[in-house]
């Protein structure tokens, strides 16, 4: 059993290593504020790549982190119903559907009836994959709170939905911000939903109606390449992405450690 | 049911705290609230059925053309306009198996020893570090891959296998180890759905009733003939349900399979040969898609692993939460 987890986590620790082996001698100042520099150039960076993330993020969240913030409210609330429960079993179902499913739906949706790519298509896309991962952990998150708690705003006179938007959602807003998180870092380093929606792009580019490129994106065409500078700029590409979906993950403890304590009081 | 709110009692003349009209518009403003959150929870199944919708609609040039023969046929001729999935529907249920059969053993026993053997000061670092596994993107792995893993497969793993063990006489061994393989693809989604398979398992071990242990032990059952016979039996069906998870999920990747498993249409019985997935189809292929019918075959593809996928994770959900119902003694 011992034996069990050394293996376990021998490959993350490999993978970790050689991240940082291959990765850590190709980022500097230029990797963050340039482009890329045609094949044989030496320097370069991934400046578009990095906003595009941002981006498509930013879409991905505006859509659904209120969707599964209000779902998951009614699922907590609604616990017994039916409709309750064939939503919470559907939404699980949804979050086993393949990412590449997700692009397939974009591009038919959104990217062919349009005639080109675009960062709100790959955006959408994101969106749907985050739904049921908030609206899981969101009622996780406001199932914990003391049932005392809202009967005590309700003897006060509340109405129902301020106590559930003023009183349960305020306690449970730590853990739900936590479950954000955790979602944004799944879905930042997603790259099959965006292979035709999002598409990618080797040229500066901040519109979401137009093609956008983002770090997986960037990587997956990076590896892919003959050339050993891409390679490196693949390298580096990843060890950014990797950096960016830990810092959320800590960040994501940090919220639910200094200030999840308060709910059991 | 259980958390049903008693009836509020009818509110004595004490304002709320904001001086709000409590009484009156409480029903309107609630009934808004109310058809808010259902309006949310109900774009779920709406989403999953529109979802559904377009793949098919996508997909259904080429269902059309070639019907039911689309998954039995090999062929892929986008020059004559024929298409086949059979190559690829082979290369994922291989891959997704081989790659469970790798995985179950490892990500049981990580369960195992973090519900039951591991000391309380490791649970948490070693808990973190197995979930951090799911957390690495699907491209990363990719990229490791290619430049990591296929090397030690080529070098060190496939001529073993091949020679030492003398296994390449017999046809799943054999041929020339390139590296890119069906093999390959196997073992990095094995390392990708470790972390699912054991966060389910755990889960499922930990909510074993303590009585269930004690009564073992008080038998005098070993640790290990309590494990054994009294708490994996108990489990049986959540540990079911989270392999069929991991299945669901192995079935589905993408990225990581089309850098590593070769991309080739043929079915061969050697692990050592480049293969295919219905999901790596879709990513390889579509750029390069000239006509309507080809990129409509690649959505096809997309329409049968999604059916797939839906079937497989409705009963590994299914399975799960029916151990989490039954009443805990």
């Amino acid at each position: 059993m011992w034996l069990a987890a050394i293996l376990a986590t021998l490959p993350l620790i490999l993978l970790l290593f050689h991240l940082l082996r291959e990765g850590a001698s190709s980022i500097d100042l230029a990797f963050f504020t340039r482009l890329p520099k045609p094949v044989g150039e030496a320097g370069g960076g991934m400046a578009h790549a990095i906003v595009g993330t941002l981006i498509l993020v930013g879409i991905a969240g505006a859509i659904g982190l209120p969707v599964g913030i209000g779902a998951g409210l009614y699922l907590a609330e609604q616990r017994g119903a039916r409709l309750a429960t064939s939503v919470r079993f559907l939404s699980d179902v949804l979050n086993g559907m393949p990412s590449i499913v997700m692009g397939i739906f974009a591009w038919h949706f959104l990217v062919r009836p349009v005639g080109h790519f675009s960062a709100l298509a790959g955006g959408i896309a994101l969106g749907a994959m985050m739904i049921p991962l908030v609206t899981r952990a969101t009622e996780e998150m406001v199932r914990i709170v003391p049932t005392a708690l809202r009967e005590a705003a309700l003897a006060l006179g509340y109405p129902h939905w301020r106590t559930s938007v003023s009183i349960v959602l305020r306690t449970a807003l730590p853990g739900i911000v936590t479950a954000a998180l955790v979602a944004i870092a799944r879905i930042a380093g997603e790259t099959a939903p965006l292979l035709f929606t999002a598409f990618g792009n080797a040229w500066w580019s901040v519109r979401v109606d137009q093609p956008i490129a983002a770090l997986p994106l960037q990587i997956y065409e990076y590896a892919k390449s003959p050339y050993d500078d891409w390679h490196r700029l693949a390298w580096a590409a990843a060890l950014v992405l990797i950096g960016l979906v830990l810092i959320i993950s800590l960040l994501a403890r940090f919220v639910t450690r200094s200030r999840h304590g308060g709910v059991g009081d | 049911m259980t958390d049903a709110v008693p009836a509020a009692p009818e509110p004595l003349a004490v304002a709320p705290p904001d001086g709000s009209t409590a009484l009156e518009g409480r029903s309107a403003a609630d009934a808004v609230y109310r058809s808010l959150t259902t309006a949310f929870a109900v774009a779920i199944p709406v989403l999953l059925a529109f979802i559904t919708f377009e793949v098919v609609a996508a997909a259904w040039p080429a269902l059309r053309q070639f019907g039911f023969g689309f998954l039995t046929s090999s062929a892929w001729d986008p020059v004559r306009s024929q298409f086949g999935a059979a190559p690829m529907i082979f290369g994922t249920i291989v891959s997704s198996l081989l790659a469970l059969i790798l995985a179950a053993p490892l990500a049981l026993g990580v369960a195992i020893f973090l519900s039951e053997f591991s000391p309380r000061w490791l649970r948490q670092p070693v808990s973190f570090l197995v979930d951090l596994l799911a957390a690495i993107p699907s491209v990363v792995y990719g990229l490791w891959g290619i430049f990591v893993l296929l090397p030690v497969l080529r070098e060190t793993v496939m001529p073993f296998l091949a020679n030492t063990l003398g296994l390449g006489r017999t046809p799943f061994f054999s041929g020339p180890a390139y590296g890119n393989s069906m093999l390959a693809a196997a073992v990095i989604l094995a390392i990708m759905i470790l972390p699912y398979i054991s966060a389910v398992s755990r889960e499922v071990l930990m909510a074993v009733p303590r009585s269930q242990r004690e009564a073992a032990l008080a038998m005098g059952a070993t640790k290990w003939e309590m494990i054994r016979d009294a708490v994996i039996p108990y489990a049986r069906s959540g540990i079911l349900g989270g392999l069929i998870l991991g299945l669901g999920r192995a079935l589905g990747e993408t990225m990581a399979v089309t850098m590593l498993i070769g991309n080739r249409h043929e079915i061969s019985t050697s692990l050592f040969a480049p293969g295919y997935t219905l999901a790596s189809v879709i990513a390889n292929e579509f750029a390069e898609a000239t006509n309507e019918l080809h990129t409509s075959a690649l959505m096809a593809c997309g329409a049968v692993l999604l059916v797939v996928t839906l079937v497989v994770n409705a009963v590994a959900r299914w399975l799960v939460w029916s151990v989490a119902r039954e009443p805990k003694s």
